[in-house]
């Protein structure tokens, strides 16, 4: 089961060349500047680019080669983009339902009472398009995809024309649609955050060519990543999260170590039932993390990890990122001045405490 | 006075026949100008140039020329005529048949420019969504294209409906004034005239007036209601 694709297109100034197997499970984010071919590729996968020359297959099927193209109605494919492109002349409910229409009974997994419970879709049902916010379209435009129970899902830089408010209240039941459907997805994107928040795989691409398929944990090991070019070297953590009712604290979990975490998120959708025992990612900027040699326990900072250093990587300005592997095996990095390196002496291979000054639950 | 709006037999005669055209006409254009202002909205070639200029001509050729060349070609004479007499048929000059023919081609444009354009707003991306959903492309044409180009349809109906009942100029040429074949409405009040009867020319005359702007009320109406609804969407 899987998906593979091989593109070699020229046209005017554009390219896109590349063979690639892509992941048959989880979220791949192909993640690149605008105008390396991200797009282009994912109307490949769609069968929207027929003039192009490639070959695709997916789960043994060829799709696409030099003889033949199946449509994409024949591909039970969901495809969101960046608008939310709903009918404007059926409803809120006609919209969600053409699809499921269509699909044969035989291949609906998912029932639609389910895809309006995970994007609280209940109340707009009976709304007419033009009555609906930016966040409330793209989520009826991805409960609109999943209808149909795709084997496949594609989504085109899904959040990116929302604002930042109506983003962070649709990035939870995105996270959970693509967690619970179980639907493989590739997430077409420029957003650093949203690979942190959403990808399980990454796809690197530049200029018509993909570097590499990891994953993302493993490219989350190199501080050097484009993914912190932006808003700095971050390490994503997994685990469990529960909320303490009793005060504001809330438990982030994992086999080896615990995380207390301020404040239940404010995005959650309706209650906290959602976040119990569900695995969800910690983000934790490098900058937040200061390195004791050993455990203080007269400081403020409540959490401390201890962990052993796997390697030390000089960034510009005299800034050195102390890269620590956990306990269980994760990784957490640390930015530190090249002096303060210098002055406790950090090597590869020593054992020494992470106390995390904040860390961001991420839907 | 009060007899003015008695008409004579051949009145409802050439009314029945000029209904009779426009409705088989506009019938016949819708048919043949959807596929036609698809492709037509869909491509960029020199080709679709080329048909494009050819559909507008009747919009600034007299229709005297397209009626003279039409009679040349439908007649007895002509390439079209002979072909169909020697296969045992009836050449289409002073036909009823024959100025369907023409008024198809007279009235393409105004069939094909408000489906064009329709079909050029709606874009690729409603057909990419439905595609996705499983539509086949007659389901899309049926449940994505007509629904949401009803009112480019509309208008193509209706423009094509009024063009050919105001249509003159080249009826004459092709087909003359043979009552019940192919004296319209239009070739009636000129025979009217000509006769100086003006009593039974007016009544004619008012009756179109009434009907053609009766029936740009109506496109119009519904085009500001359409696009008075659009801006409030933009601004909401």
């Amino acid at each position: 089961m899987s998906l593979n694709v091989s593109v070699n297109w020229q046209r005017d100034a554009f390219s896109l060349q590349l063979t690639q197997s892509f992941p048959s499970k989880g979220v791949t984010a192909l993640y690149g500047p605008s105008g390396c071919g991200k797009t282009s590729l994912l109307r490949i996968v769609a069968g929207l680019e027929s003039g192009a020359s490639a070959n695709v297959s997916f789960n043994g099927v060829d799709w696409q080669n030099e003889n033949a193209c199946v449509p994409l109605e024949k591909r039970r494919i969901g495809l969101v983009f960046q608008e939310a492109s709903l009918l404007s002349h059926l409803d809120v409910r006609a919209n969600l339902e053409y699809g499921w229409r269509r699909t044969p009974p035989s291949q609906r997994r998912l029932a639609p009472e389910e895809i309006y419970r995970m994007l609280a879709l209940e109340p707009l049902l009976g709304r007419r398009t033009d009555q609906l916010s930016g966040g409330q379209r793209q989520r009826v435009a991805l409960g609109r995809a999943l209808m149909t129970s795709p084997d496949l899902l594609l989504l085109d830089e899904p959040l990116a024309a929302l604002d930042a408010d109506a983003k962070r209240q649709i990035l939870p039941y995105l996270a959970r649609v693509v967690r619970d459907t179980k639907t493989p997805t590739l997430l077409v994107t420029h957003s650093a955050d949203e690979v942190l928040r959403l990808a399980d795989y990454i796809g690197f691409m530049a200029e018509g060519k993909i570097k590499s398929v990891t994953e993302l944990s493993e490219s989350l090991t190199d501080p050097t990543s484009s993914l912190f070019v932006d808003h700095g070297v971050v390490s994503v953590l997994n685990g469990q999260f529960q909320v303490d009712s009793s005060n504001d604290w809330g438990v982030f979990s994992t086999s080896c170590y615990t995380l207390y975490v301020r404040g239940a998120p404010d995005y959650v959708p309706s209650s906290t039932d959602v976040l119990h025992g569900q695995r969800h990612r910690l983000q934790i900027h490098a900058r937040d993390v200061s390195i004791a040699l050993t455990d203080p326990d007269q400081i403020s900072i409540q959490n401390h990890l201890s962990g052993k250093i796997a390697a030390l990587t000089e960034k510009e300005a005299g800034m050195v990122i102390v890269s620590l592997e956990l306990a269980d095996g994760q990784r957490l990095m640390a930015e530190l001045t090249a002096a303060s390196v210098k002055r406790l002496g950090l090597m590869l291979d020593m054992k020494v405490w992470a106390l995390v000054k904040s860390a961001a639950l991420l839907p | 006075m009060s007899d003015f709006f008695a008409f004579t037999a051949a009145d409802w005669q050439a009314i029945w026949l000029t209904l009779k055209l426009c409705f088989i006409t506009t019938l016949l254009l819708m048919l043949l100008a959807t596929p036609l202002a698809w492709w037509l909205a869909r491509g960029g070639s020199w080709f679709h140039t080329v048909v494009q200029s050819l559909v507008a001509l009747p919009l600034v050729l007299p229709p005297t020329v397209l009626g003279f060349y039409l009679l040349i070609l439908l007649g007895p004479q002509g390439w079209i005529g002979h072909t169909l007499e020697s296969m045992g048929l009836n050449h289409l000059a002073f036909s009823f048949n024959g100025i369907v023919l023409a008024s198809l081609i007279y009235s393409l444009p105004f069939a094909v420019q408000p489906l064009q354009d329709a079909f050029g707003r709606l874009g690729h991306r409603p057909l990419e969504v439905a595609a996705s959903l499983g539509a086949s492309p007659m389901d899309r044409l049926l449940t994505v294209v007509f629904p949401l180009c009803r009112g480019g349809l509309v208008t193509a109906a209706t423009l094509s409906f009024a063009h050919t009942m105001g249509e003159f100029g080249v009826i004459l040429m092709l087909g003359g004034s043979i009552p019940g074949e192919t004296r319209v409405l239009s070739v009636m009040i000129y025979d009217y005239a000509e006769a100086l009867d003006f009593q039974n020319a007016h009544r004619l005359s008012l009756l179109m007036l009434v009907f053609s702007f009766l029936i740009l009320v109506a496109v119009y109406g519904r085009q500001r209601r359409f696009s008075l609804f659009s801006q409030r969407n933009v601004n909401s």
